[in-house]
């Protein structure tokens, strides 16, 4: 096992300057994500037309893990159907909890950075959060740009791993 | 043997030969990543040395069958080895009465025990708990579910900066509704050692039992029971060397007797039909079903194997190894001690600017430096100091400094990473 090598200059850059790091004017979905066993909260708004992503954006407070992962998963999703982004969030998982191939044909691109977490079962988690919470944005029908009182959804993630 | 070689080793303070003691602990020579395991995670568990894990072996080979049962060879040498092992902790807390140690699976069912037995039977509506700041989980949640049911209140002392209970606040907590006191003997958060005897005398002025968390105490402090006069202690085995899944309650005879039992079935009953089930006496009320024998007599084992060193002489080493690194950490800039009473067992909790706990940990990790990283099952600590999480390293007495020299030069790794 080679912890530091998940420490790699991609991961610690998008952790030093997290891209689309912030709050969204229009946002049509939203949910919020939460590791209850290191308090790390993240917040996720995305915007839907036509089924497109067009923009994403997200906040909170997270390890570097966390953050890297979900600043690197706004550039991959920004621009994608809403199915092209369910798939690569499957993709995903599949790689973080060790049960995909990397040998065989996905999606993923750079993002296989994060592979090296399967072998940390504590740590994939961190890495999974932002993509559990992007899902439940998704599949959030609440648009918090126009009932902000809504409860956004939550996306929780426990000891799944 | 020449002058050099005879006071190699004495240039520590304590008498304790750490290197003896290392020896006996064959986890310490684990490889992580190629390199020496660095274990720092003690006040979560500790490590068993062979004299323990050879107990356990030639119970199992030799020794075991059901207890308090049959009539056979084994089964009265497991009974009696079981019994045994009740009695070393009897002396090692020093209870006047074997029968008021009782063997829990560990601290948080102790803790559960005298929530059902005692507070189900005696807390009424209205009536309030005193707990502090610094609890663990498992002494807040059980009197939480309490509470709920009963429609009792919780009251809790707060600390000052430094992580030291506000002894003032918790004298001024106790009112006429005040039934019961559960507090923390030693944080495991942040290592502060707090004035329990003095509490117990205060609640006791009051009329109020009191229930001592001893799980981070009992492994640093030597325990007298009647000294501190409490009416519960609890405590689990794995943070003293021993097995998982047995640990004991302490509690006071009158108090024991008066209570429910917890927990229904064999082994703690005198008689049973089905209009009436006559109750055993204590501790037998408090134990039913077939026990961990095994692990209970590993923690009697355990108690052996540090009362041999002897628990002033472990502190004092662990002390030593807290200044030092207290010291250490001192001189890293971006480094933040979190916890500073002037009364600390060896639990250092920390945080570093700008990098995230989890973070911390997983680096260290591949310095084969093992800490805790994470709540701790103090949320409300955390709270407290507005940290989601925090670093823990937590020494033994068979750490050595070299040890906290790699934890700092793992700690300016992760410093850099980030840089
Ligand atoms: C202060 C304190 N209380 C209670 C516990 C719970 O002990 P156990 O998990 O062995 O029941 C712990 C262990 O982490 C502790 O540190």
């Amino acid at each position: 096992m080679q912890t530091n090598s998940l420490y790699q200059e991609v991961i610690l850059d998008h952790n030093r300057k997290p891209r689309n790091y912030g709050t969204l004017e229009h946002a049509s979905h939203h949910a919020v994500g939460h590791n209850p066993l290191c308090g790390d909260r993240l917040d996720i708004a995305l915007q839907l037309e036509h089924d497109l992503i067009n923009a994403i954006s997200f906040h909170g407070e997270s390890c570097a893990i966390c953050k890297a992962s979900a600043s690197m998963m706004t550039t991959a999703v920004k621009g994608k159907t809403r199915v092209d982004a369910e798939a690569l969030i499957d993709e995903f998982r599949d790689m973080a909890t060790g049960k995909m191939d990397l040998n065989d044909p996905h999606h993923l691109g750079r993002l296989t950075v994060f592979s090296g977490i399967r072998d940390l079962p504590t740590r994939v988690k961190c890495a999974i959060l932002p993509w559990h919470t992007l899902h439940a944005a998704l599949n959030s029908m609440t648009s918090v740009s126009t009932e902000t009182d809504d409860e956004p959804t939550q996306a929780i993630t426990g000891n799944h791993t | 043997m020449n002058l050099a070689e005879a006071t190699r080793g004495i240039a520590v303070s304590t008498s304790l030969d750490i290197e003896k003691i290392r020896a006996d602990f064959p986890i310490l020579d684990l490889k992580i990543d190629g390199k020496p395991l660095v274990y720092l995670d003690n006040a979560a568990s500790s490590q068993m040395p062979q004299p323990v894990i050879d107990r356990l072996v030639r119970y199992q080979t030799t020794q075991h069958a059901n207890i308090n049962r049959a009539v056979h060879y084994l089964s009265e040498t497991a009974t009696m080895e079981y019994q045994k092992a009740r009695c070393k902790l009897q002396q090692f807390i020093n209870a006047r009465e074997d029968r008021e140690v009782i063997f829990t699976s560990g601290t948080t069912d102790a803790i559960n025990l005298v929530m059902q037995g005692y507070g189900r039977k005696f807390i009424q509506a209205d009536d309030e708990i005193i707990l502090t700041t610094l609890e663990h989980h498992s002494n807040i949640v059980p009197w939480q579910m309490l509470a709920q049911e009963k429609g009792a209140k919780i009251r809790v002392v707060p600390i000052n900066d430094a992580g030291e209970l506000d002894i003032e606040a918790y004298k001024k907590l106790f009112n006429e509704r005040t039934k019961f006191a559960s507090l923390i003997h030693v944080s495991n958060a942040l290592g502060t050692i707090n004035p329990i005897k003095e509490m117990i005398a205060y609640a006791h002025q009051q009329g109020v039992p009191v229930l001592v968390d001893g799980a981070q105490a009992a492994p640093h402090i030597p325990i007298d029971v009647q000294d501190l006069g409490c009416d519960f202690y609890a405590f689990s085995a794995h943070k003293l060397c021993g097995p998982t899944g047995i640990g004991i309650l302490y509690g006071k005879a009158q108090h024991l007797e008066s209570m429910q039992p917890f927990k229904g079935g064999g082994d703690m009953i005198a008689s049973v039909t089905f209009e009436k089930t006559t109750y055993a006496a204590i501790p037998h009320k408090f134990e039913a079903g077939t026990p961990p024998i095994a692990a209970a007599i590993g923690f009697g084992a355990a108690i052996d194997y540090l009362s041999a060193i002897g628990i002033d002489q472990i502190a004092a080493y662990e002390n030593e190894l807290l200044a030092y690194a207290t010291e250490q950490f001192n001189c890293v800039p971006g480094v933040n001690i979190i916890g500073t009473a002037t009364h600390k067992a060896a639990v250092l909790s920390f945080t570093i600017d700008g990098i995230h706990p989890h973070d911390i940990g997983t680096i260290l990790n591949h310095d084969g430096v093992a800490v805790r990283t994470g709540h701790h099952c103090a949320q409300p600590v955390m709270q407290r100091y507005n940290v989601p999480a925090t670093s823990r390293a937590s020494f033994a007495f068979y750490n050595k400094k070299t040890e906290i020299d790699t934890l700092i030069t793992g700690i300016k790794t992760v410093q850099k990473v980030f840089l």
